[in-house]
């Protein structure tokens, strides 16, 4: 096997390493200055702008009634067979409501799907990056985890009217 | 025949029939609300218009009679334009309400919607409003602004369910259906109005919002609820029945059934009652008991009687299969006494589809020449001639609270049921029946058309992929660990299986491993079902030769 050439040689300050490392050095030095930009978490908590994909939440009326018709588009949609919805009647106007509704977090890819096709604006994805558990079970959320006043969720609402046709 | 062209492709066509059945035969499908292959003419949704070369207008396919040379365009441009014009100005008033609608998923207006309509609106006005939640009938609700008139459920009344209970009223944008003063929609055929309405204006009570129809398996069955047999699906999610719908057959029961099978035929299949495993009565009390130690008691205990000491009870609610193997059972324990009841609901019979015969296959018992002379056995037991009896599926209590009496005369019950009843009650032994849902087999109906039957539903024994059962999405792709996986699975099994069980102990002649086993040697010995099979039989059935009907 031939031996390949060097496109180009190194010179001989290249070749004594000082100048490259203490412009490193120059370089860590200068950092040291600067404003930090890690958190300490979970001491200091990361607030992500509105666009972030965190869990799926349901969004909760003012008048403490789920937007979610139940109409199980979501649960068709979810490539992660994530979402579990078993519908009843109600007296109120939209008809039907989720009797149940179970997102299984281990299941979920936080791909935001369910909310893309929801006809409602009924789901959507939250800033919740905090998911932790120690079982399967625990893993499932029901309505009681999922549901989320509208208040706290305008924020998504907007970036989601802003940005979706 | 006379033929016509139909989009460049020659189709032949029997005179008196219209361009759409042509087309239809020629599996060319016209878009179409109101016509329907059962009922007559109505032309009123206008969609299925087509252009026919010499005609100074458009024609609508439903109520154009097909006739010779002429030449049919489904697909040109003055078509297409006239079908968009139509759908367009259905969906003027039609509200946006797929999201909460039961038909979405199987909706003619949504298909044609994304297949042959423009895909926007320009309708800027307010949309009419109507009554969303009338109540027409005990079994129907009836949403007035889903209804696009096509007159389909007026017209299934009058003509198939011969009532003369619903009506177009006011006109304009402001029709809606509505039953005639003093009627009520409550004949015994009204839930077939769902099916053939073309969208969701007509909802099931007892099925509305219990499930999306794309999220449930759908099983090729037979209705238990008389001897029609009427050929039905099942539909499944999550190990439970939610729902039946008759299946086209043109021999039996064409597209319809009766509101009384499809409602009341398939609760008890995931009811309470069920009986789960089986049970040994100890000290007077019935306990749960394992599969080898109740065959084990069962054979130990029959053998303790002379063979004419013990009697059997046959049933016409369950397979040619479980009867075949219970009869050749009673023989190899040289036991002539086979019975089995009638259940006759004397004047609940129409012209139509329902039969006084309460049962899916009394005809099938006939055929296996097993007679229905219960009042016989309530004989033999009352002067302690049987002291033994095993039955099968049948419960005599409920028959008939006379047969108390006798029961407690006996020394022996053994009884497979699926359902806790009167006489489980009495038994000093129990094993769990699969009921139809949950077992292959095939019924005789009362014309004598041999019908298979296939699980829809598993139990304990039975696994979706490995036992080829039809899967929903959810059965695909789902795992132990999913709340939606696990339904209640019974530990049940169907009753030939449980008598070659026992007869394990026994004989050991009846080495079946499954149910078209048993049905291949019932072909072999019996001259009524010679040469037929499961594949054979397939989904329609089979009705055996005259001959042999006569002689039953
Ligand atoms: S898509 Fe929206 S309205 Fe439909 S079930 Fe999901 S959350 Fe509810
Ligand atoms: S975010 Fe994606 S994976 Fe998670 S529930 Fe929604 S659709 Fe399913
Ligand atoms: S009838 Fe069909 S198109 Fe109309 S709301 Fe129901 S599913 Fe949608
Ligand atoms: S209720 Fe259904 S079947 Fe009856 S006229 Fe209206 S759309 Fe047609
Ligand atoms: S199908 Fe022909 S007019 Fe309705």
């Amino acid at each position: 096997m031939a031996t390949k050439k060097r496109l180009k040689d190194l010179t001989f300050l290249e070749k004594l390493y000082i100048p490259v490392i203490l412009k490193g050095l120059v370089l860590t030095l200068k950092t040291m200055f600067k404003p930090k930009v890690t958190m300490e978490y979970p001491e200091v908590k990361f607030e992500p702008p509105a666009s972030y994909r965190g869990r799926p939440v349901l969004v909760q009326e003012k008048n403490g009634v789920e937007r979610c018709v139940a109409c199980g588009l979501c649960s068709r949609v979810c490539p992660a067979l994530a979402i579990e919805v078993q519908a009843a009647e109600t007296e109120l106007e939209k008809e039907r409501y989720p009797e149940k509704f179970e997102i299984n977090m281990l299941r979920c890819i936080f791909c935001g799907f369910c909310e893309e096709v929801c006809p409602e604006e009924a789901i959507v994805m939250s800033k919740d990056y905090e998911l932790v558990f120690q079982d399967r079970d625990s893993a499932i959320f029901g309505k009681d985890k999922l549901l989320i006043p509208v208040e706290q969720l305008q924020d998504r609402i907007d970036f989601l009217r802003k940005f979706k046709k | 025949m006379p033929n016509i062209t139909i989009d460049g492709k020659q189709v032949e066509f029997k005179s008196g029939q219209t361009v759409i059945q042509a087309a239809m035969n020629a599996g060319i499908d016209i878009p179409h609300f109101c016509y329907h292959p059962k009922l007559s003419i109505s032309g009123n949704c206008r969609v299925c218009l087509v252009e026919i070369e010499k005609m100074p207008k458009l024609a609508i396919a439903c109520s154009t009679l097909a006739t010779e040379g002429m030449v049919v365009h489904t697909n040109s441009s003055k078509t297409l334009d006239a079908r968009n014009a139509v759908m367009e100005f259905i969906l003027i008033n039609h509200p946006l309400d797929c999201p909460i609608c039961d038909e979405a998923g199987e909706c003619k207006l949504q298909d044609y919607a994304f297949a042959h309509s423009r895909g926007e609106s320009r309708f800027e006005e307010i949309k009419n409003r109507k009554e969303k939640r009338v109540q027409l009938g005990p079994r129907i609700k009836f949403d007035a602004e889903r209804c696009i008139s096509c007159s389909r459920c007026i017209r299934f009344s009058d003509e198939i369910a011969k009532a003369n209970q619903l009506t177009f009223t006011n006109r304009g944008d402001k029709v809606t259906i509505t039953t005639f003063p003093g009627e009520s929609f409550d004949n015994p055929y009204t839930l077939n109005t769902v099916d053939i309405c073309p969208v969701g204006a007509l909802t099931n009570n007892d099925f509305r919002f219990k499930s999306r129809v794309w999220e449930m398996s759908s099983t090729n069955s037979v209705c238990i609820g008389c001897s029609r047999g009427c050929n039905i699906e099942i539909w499944v999610r999550n190990n439970e029945i939610l729902r039946l719908t008759p299946r086209q057959n043109e021999e039996v029961n064409s597209f319809w059934m009766c509101d009384n099978g499809r409602l009341n035929t398939f609760k008890f299949v995931n009811d309470e009652s069920r009986i789960d495993g089986c049970y040994l009565r100890k000290d007077g009390q019935l306990v749960k008991s394992d599969w080898a130690e109740t065959l084990e008691v069962t054979s130990k205990s029959l053998k303790e009687f002379k063979s004419n000491e013990i009697a059997f009870v046959a049933s016409p609610f369950a397979t040619l299969e479980d009867n075949f193997v219970l009869e050749r059972f009673a023989k190899q324990i040289n036991s002539n006494n086979i019975f089995s009841a009638k259940h006759i609901l004397t004047g609940d019979q129409d012209d139509i589809l329902i039969r006084e015969d309460k049962t899916p296959n009394s005809f099938g018992l006939s055929i296996l020449g097993i007679k229905n002379d219960i009042s016989k056995l309530y004989d033999l037991i009352d002067n302690k001639n049987v002291k033994a009896l095993f039955i099968m599926e049948e419960d005599l209590v409920g028959l008939n609270s006379e047969w108390e009496k006798v029961l407690t005369k006996l020394e022996l019950i053994i009884v497979l049921a699926t359902n806790k009843n009167g006489t489980t009650q009495f038994a000093d032994i129990i094993f769990p029946a699969a009921t139809y849902a949950e077992k292959h087999g095939t019924f005789v109906n009362f014309q004598g058309r041999v019908q298979r039957i296939r699980p829809a539903i598993a139990t304990e024994e039975l696994d979706r992929s490995l036992d080829g059962m039809n899967k929903s999405r959810w059965d695909k792709f789902g795992t132990k660990f999913d709340r939606w996986m696990q339904g209640k699975k019974y530990d049940a099994k169907p009753s030939w299986k449980i008598i070659a069980l026992l007869d394990s102990y026994f004989n050991n002649k009846l080495k079946f491993k499954m149910a078209e086993e048993v049905f291949n040697e019932i072909s072999k010995s019996n001259e009524a079902l010679k040469n037929l099979d499961y594949d054979v039989i397939g989904d329609l059935g089979v009705t055996i030769n005259s001959e042999v009907f006569q002689k039953v």
